[in-house]
C-alpha cells in the first residue's frame, strides 16, 4: 500500500463538545455564504427546496391565471375574449405549466426539503446536482413563459400529438419551445430523483431500518423510481420530435416509414406514470397528516408501503388506455382495461387504512386534516369516473370531451393539490417557524372544496352532453352555456381560495404564532429539530429505534457522536438495516452548478435555432462540469 | 430536544468503495435511467421495424466491419478496465495511472471507430424512418461513450496531480463501473443495428 493511504491527522470531532459550542462550529461549516453571490452558491437542501417550492407555486399562479382566462372565455356562448389561436396557446400553456412546472416539481421540492430531515441526515445526496436541478428547472420554466409572452407559446396541447406538432402543420418555433421545455424539466426531475434514491438508500439515520422509514419518504422513493423509468421515454419522444422538425428526420412522417402512433406510445409510456408521479407523493403526505392528527401510527403501515410499490409497478401497464380510440386489437384493449381497473385496488387499500386510522384514533380537525378529508371525497369521485373511462365503450363515447377534463381534474387536484395544500399548512411551521392562521385556513378549505366541485362537477355533464375539449367557443344552440357559466363561477371562486392561501402565508410570515419545534405533536424526525431547522439540520445524527421515534422517545432523542466539526460530513449506512459504515464528505457551496445550468440553457435554447449548437454548446458545459468536479483543496475534497 | 449519546462513529472510515459510497449508488441510478433510455430507443426501433413491410426501407444494411471491430474492442477493453479497478482498490497510484491512460486511449480509439460506424450505416438520418432511428440509437450510445471518455480523461489528469487522494481511487472504481455499463449497453445495440436489418 502506498503512502497515500496513511491515516490523516486526527480532526476535531463532536464527541466532547458542549451543545452551544457544537452548534457554533457546525453553523460555521454548514451555513450558506452570505451576500447575493453567496446565495447563488447555496447547496443547502432547505435553501434549494424553498426556492423550488416558491418557484413551483409561482408557476401554479401563472397556470391558474390561464385557467381563469379560459373559464372567462367559456362562461358564455360565442365570447370573444381570446382568439382561437391564443386559446390554443392558453390551454397548452395551462396543461404544460401545471404538469411540468408545477405538479412534478412541487412534489420533488417538498422531497428535497423534507426527505433529508425525515431520514435524519444533514444534506441531500449530491447537493450540487440539486442546485443544478433547481436552476435548470427555473430557466426552463422562464424560457417557456418568455416564449409565450412573445407569441411563441406552444399551441399543440400538453401532449403535442403528431402530426399536429410536426413541421408541416406547425411551422414556426412553437412546438420546438414545447419540446425543449420538456427537456429542461426532465433533466431537473431526473436529477432530483437520483438524489432522493441515494439519500434514502444510504443516508438514513442509524437504526432507521426499511420498516421504520416514514411513509412520505417511501412515497418519494417510489416516485423517484417512477421518474427514473418513465422520463427517459419522454426524452426520446421530445428529442425525436425536435429532430423531425429541425434536421429532417422521419420518425413521425408516414410517407417515409415513420409512424404517428409511435409518438402516442412514447408519450403515454411516460404520461401515465406521470399521473402517479404526482399522485403518490400526495398519498405520502396524506399518511403523514392522518397519523399526526389522529394521534396514532397509521394503520397498516406495511399494506400502505406495499400499495405504494404496487401502484408504482402497475402504473407502467396502463398507458394504452389513453389510446383506446386509435383502433387497438381487442385483446390489447381488454388487457389495458383490466390493468386500469386493477390499479384502483392498491389505492383503495390505502384509503381503507387511512379510514381505519381515523376511526381508531382521536382525530383533531385542524386545517391540514380538513384538506385530507377533502382529498378523500374528491379523489374517490375522480377514481370512480376513472374506472368508468377504463371501460372501452364508455371511453369511446367520452374521449376528448369535458367528461375526461372533469375526471382528471378530480384525480389530480383531488389526489395531489388538496393533500399538497394540507401539507403546506402542516409543514409551514417547520419551514418558517410560524403557524398559518387556522381561521383563514378553514375559510381556505371550505372555499376550495365547495368551489372546486362547482367548477368541475358540471364538466362531467357537459362532457356527456357532447362538449369537446379544446374548443375556444360554442354556439348558443348547443345548450351548454348555463353549466359553463356555473363552472366559470366555481373556477373564479377556486382561484380566490388560492389567493386566500397566499394571503395567509404572507400575513402569517409577519405575525403568525411562533411554532416551536413540534407544534402538532408529530412523530417523525423533521420535528426533532428547531423550526426553521439550522443549516446542519441536526447537531447530532439521531438513532432510530422505533417507527415513530418522537412518540417512542418520551422527549429524549438518542444520537450518535464522532462526526467531524471541521468539514461537512454525512453518515452513510447500509441499505436494509441502516448500520453506519462511512463518514463521507458532503460537498461545500459552489457557483459551478449555476454556471453549468446557464451553459445547458444556452445549449438547449440554441438547439431550437441551429443544430450546430450541439457542437459549440458542448464545450462550455464540459468546462463547467470540470469546474464543478475539480477538487478545490478544501477539507471536503482532500480526505 | 434532549439528546443522549448512545453510539460512537469515531472509528468509521471517511471513504469506501462500491456500494458503500454515495457516488456508486448515484452512478447506479444514472445507469438505471440511461439503461431505460436505451430500452425505449430499442423499442422505438423495433416498433418502426414492425410497422414497415421492408427493413431497411430504402437502403442496404450497415457495413458490418466497423460495428464488429468496435464490439471486439469493447469486449477486450473490459480487461484493462478491470485491472484499473483492482489497482484502485489497492490504492496503487502507479497502476491506476497506467490503467487510466490505457482506458483513455481505448476510449479515443472507439470514438474514431464510431465515426466509421456512422459513415458505414449506408443511410442518412434524413433518408427515411430507418435512417432516422439508426442514427438516433447510435448517437444515443455515442453520448455515453463520449461522456465516459471525457470523464476518464479528466480523472487521468487528476490522478497525476496532488489531488490523488484515497477518495479519488473510489472515483476511479466508479468510472470503471460506468465503463462496464457503456460496454454492456453496446452489445444489444450491435445486434440491433448490424444484424436486425439482415434478418
Amino acid at each position: 500500500m502506498s503512502d497515500i493511504a496513511r491515516e490523516p491527522a486526527r480532526d476535531l470531532r463532536d464527541n466532547k463538545l458542549e451543545q452551544s459550542e457544537l452548534a457554533a462550529l457546525l453553523l460555521e461549516i454548514w451555513r450558506t455564504p452570505s451576500g447575493w453571490l453567496g446565495s447563488l452558491t447555496s447547496v443547502d437542501h432547505k435553501v434549494v427546496g424553498k426556492r423550488y417550492i416558491l418557484t413551483a407555486f409561482a408557476f401554479l399562479v401563472l397556470g391558474g391565471l390561464l385557467a381563469v382566462l379560459m373559464r372567462l372565455q367559456l362562461a358564455g356562448a360565442e365570447r370573444k375574449l381570446l382568439s382561437p389561436d391564443l386559446y390554443n396557446q392558453v390551454f397548452t400553456m395551462h396543461g404544460s405549466t401545471m404538469m411540468f412546472l408545477f405538479a412534478v416539481p412541487v412534489m420533488e421540492a417538498f422531497a428535497v426539503y423534507f426527505v433529508p430531515l425525515m431520514v435524519g441526515t444533514r444534506n441531500i445526496a449530491f447537493p450540487r446536482l440539486n442546485a443544478f436541478s433547481y436552476w435548470t428547472f427555473l430557466f426552463g420554466g422562464c424560457f417557456l413563459w418568455i416564449a409565450f409572452l412573445f407569441n411563441v407559446g406552444p399551441d399543440v396541447g400538453w401532449f403535442a400529438y403528431v402530426p399536429l406538432s410536426s413541421l408541416q402543420y406547425n411551422p414556426g418555433k412553437r412546438a420546438d419551445v414545447w419540446a425543449q421545455m420538456i427537456t429542461f424539466t426532465e433533466v431537473a426531475a431526473l436529477a432530483v430523483a437520483v438524489e432522493i434514491v441515494v439519500t434514502v438508500f444510504k443516508q438514513r439515520a442509524v437504526g432507521m431500518t426499511l420498516d421504520r422509514i416514514p411513509v412520505f419518504v417511501w412515497a418519494m422513493l417510489v416516485t423517484s423510481f417512477l421518474v427514473l423509468f418513465a422520463m427517459p421515454s419522454i426524452v426520446v419522444a421530445s428529442t425525436s420530435l425536435i429532430l423531425d422538425r429541425l434536421v429532417n428526420t422521419h420518425f413521425y412522417d408516414t410517407a417515409s416509414g415513420g409512424n404517428v402512433l409511435l409518438w402516442q406510445h412514447l408519450f403515454w409510456f411516460f404520461g401515465h406514470p406521470e399521473v402517479y408521479i404526482i399522485f403518490i407523493p400526495g398519498t405520502g403526505m396524506v399518511s403523514m397528516i392522518i397519523a399526526t392528527f389522529a394521534g396514532r401510527p397509521v394503520v397498516g403501515y406495511v399494506i400502505i408501503v406495499l400499495s405504494l410499490i404496487a401502484t408504482g409497478f402497475l402504473s407502467f401497464g396502463l398507458w394504452v388506455h389513453h389510446m383506446f380510440t386509435t383502433g387497438l386489437p381487442q385483446l390489447g384493449a381488454s388487457m389495458f382495461t383490466a390493468s386500469s381497473m386493477l390499479i384502483a385496488v392498491p389505492s383503495g387499500l390505502q384509503i381503507f387504512c387511512w379510514l381505519a386510522t381515523l376511526w381508531d384514533g382521536r382525530p383533531v380537525y385542524r386545517t391540514p386534516l380538513l384538506f385530507v378529508l377533502g382529498f378523500f371525497a374528491i379523489f374517490v369521485l375522480g377514481g370512480l369516473s376513472g374506472v368508468m373511462v377504463a371501460s372501452v365503450p364508455i371511453d369511446m363515447q367520452v374521449h376528448d370531451t369535458y367528461f375526461v377534463v372533469a375526471h382528471f381534474h378530480y384525480v389530480l387536484i383531488g389526489g395531489a393539490v388538496f393533500p399538497l395544500v394540507g401539507a403546506v399548512y402542516y409543514w409551514f411551521p417547520k419551514i418558517t417557524g410560524r403557524m398559518l392562521s387556522e381561521r383563514l385556513g378553514r375559510w381556505n378549505f371550505w372555499l376550495a372544496f365547495i368551489s372546486f366541485n362547482v367548477a368541475f362537477f358540471p364538466m362531467h355533464i357537459l362532457g356527456l352532453m357532447g362538449m369537446p375539449r379544446r374548443v375556444y367557443t360554442y354556439t348558443p344552440e348547443m345548450g351548454w352555456d348555463h353549466l359553463n357559466l356555473l363552472s366559470s363561477a366555481g373556477g373564479a371562486a377556486f382561484a380566490a381560495s388560492f389567493a386566500l392561501l397566499i394571503a395567509n402565508v404572507v400575513l402569517s410570515l409577519r405575525s403568525g404564532a411562533l411554532a416551536g419545534d413540534n407544534p402538532w405533536g408529530a412523530s417523525t424526525l423533521e420535528w426533532a429539530t428547531s423550526s426553521p431547522p439550522p443549516p446542519y439540520n441536526f447537531s447530532r445524527i439521531p438513532v432510530v429505534t422505533h417507527r415513530d421515534p418522537l412518540w417512542a422517545g418520551g422527549g429524549n432523542l438518542p444520537v450518535v457522536a464522532g462526526l467531524s466539526v471541521e468539514r461537512r460530513e454525512v453518515l452513510l449506512s447500509s441499505i436494509a438495516d441502516a448500520e453506519p459504515h462511512t463518514r463521507e464528505a458532503s460537498p461545500e457551496p459552489s457557483i459551478w452548478p449555476l454556471l453549468t445550468a446557464i451553459a445547458t440553457t444556452i445549449f438547449f435554447v440554441g438547439s431550437i435555432f441551429t443544430p450546430w449548437s450541439v457542437v459549440w454548446g458542448t464545450p462550455p458545459i464540459a468546462i463547467a462540469l470540470i469546474g464543478w468536479f475539480w477538487p478545490t483543496g478544501s477539507k471536503e475534497d482532500e480526505e | 430536544m434532549k439528546q443522549t449519546i448512545v453510539r460512537s462513529v469515531n472509528e468509521l472510515p471517511t471513504y469506501g468503495f462500491g456500494s458503500r459510497t454515495g457516488p456508486w449508488w448515484g452512478a447506479m441510478a444514472f445507469i438505471a435511467l440511461e439503461g431505460m433510455g436505451f430500452a425505449v430507443a430499442i423499442a422505438a426501433y423495433l416498433y418502426l421495424y414492425a410497422v414497415n413491410p421492408k427493413w431497411p426501407i430504402n437502403s442496404p444494411p450497415p457495413d458490418l466491419w466497423p460495428g464488429t471491430l468496435a464490439t471486439a474492442v469493447y469486449v477486450l477493453s473490459v480487461i484493462p478496465n478491470e485491472l484499473t479497478s483492482r489497482w484502485a482498490h489497492k490504492l496503487d497510484l502507479r497502476g491506476v495511472r497506467i490503467g487510466l491512460v490505457i482506458m483513455s486511449l481505448i476510449g479515443l480509439a472507439l470514438l474514431v471507430i464510431r465515426g466509421f460506424e456512422f459513415a458505414h450505416l449506408n443511410a442518412r438520418w434524413d433518408l427515411d424512418a430507418y435512417g432516422s432511428v439508426v442514427w438516433f440509437v447510435l448517437a444515443l450510445h455515442t453520448t455515453h461513450l463520449a461522456t465516459d471518455v471525457g470523464d476518464t480523461l479528466v480523472l487521468t489528469v487528476l490522478m497525476f496531480t496532488r489531488h490523488a487522494k484515497p477518495r479519488r481511487f473510489s472515483d476511479v472504481t466508479d468510472n470503471v463501473f460506468y465503463w462496464n455499463f457503456v460496454v454492456i449497453a453496446w452489445l444489444p445495440l450491435y445486434v440491433l443495428l448490424d444484424w436486425t436489418p439482415r434478418l
